[in-house]
């Protein structure tokens, strides 16, 4: 298991790395990429910030919750913080299942929570100005 | 007894500072700290009864008793991930 908000580049091996390997039968992961069109407007890049310290408390909550099912041996996620550019890795999560189906499904469902309440915010700027995602009119 | 406040994100920008302690009565509650907030940076909020408000890393209601030495982080709304 490796749960980390880090300013460093995502490796995907180090984190599939990390998992147990005593049991499973598959691995699932996703990565989420900066895109670089929103709406009608190009991204230059991502800045993101983050609640460090409750942040991993938040990601460390979510792999506590989803490895407490069945068929799921293990759970590591990583979210990168700081400037990101057009096609760099934001966020990783992998995750060690017995069968394939449950691991696509809680793959999902570790992503859905980690948008809903882990404390990191993305301010996107373009070539004529810039937004924090989500937040305005807050 | 003091409460040390923490903006993160866009409320971090308005407000200018990422910290800022903030002496309270015996007894307050976050909606307390919060209307010490706003009296001090009225531009922090339209809608400060929405205010998220996390207490010592926890998320809390603004009925929640402080006490001194707590960290109260104002959370805008996350975007985290992709």
């Amino acid at each position: 298991m490796l749960v980390r908000v880090t300013e460093d580049e995502i490796r995907p091996e180090v984190v599939i790395d990390s998992l147990e390997r005593s049991i499973h039968g598959a691995v699932t992961t996703f990565m989420g990429t900066v895109r670089k069109y929103t709406d009608d407007r190009t991204v230059e890049y991502l800045d993101y910030e983050a609640y460090p310290e409750m942040a991993e408390a938040k990601l460390q909550q979510i792999v506590d919750e989803l490895k407490s099912r069945d068929e799921i041996e293990d759970i590591s996620v990583v979210h990168r913080i700081g400037r990101l550019s057009v096609g760099e890795t934001s966020l990783i999560v992998a995750v060690a299942s017995l069968h394939r189906r449950l691991g696509f499904e809680t793959c999902l469902d570790a992503v859905e929570r980690i948008k809903e309440i882990v404390p990191v915010w993305k301010k996107e700027v373009w070539a004529e100005g810039e937004v924090w995602v989500r937040s305005e009119g807050a | 007894m003091k409460v040390q406040a923490r903006f993160f994100a866009l409320y971090r920008e308005r407000v200018g500072q990422s910290t800022v302690d903030f002496d309270l009565a015996e007894g307050a509650t976050v909606a307390d700290l919060v209307a010490s907030v706003m009296q001090a940076y009225p531009g922090l909020s339209p809608d400060p009864a929405k205010l998220v408000v996390a207490v010592n890393r926890e998320y809390a209601e603004h009925t929640e008793p402080l006490r001194d030495g707590d960290e109260a982080a104002f959370i805008p709304p996350v975007s985290g991930g992709v």
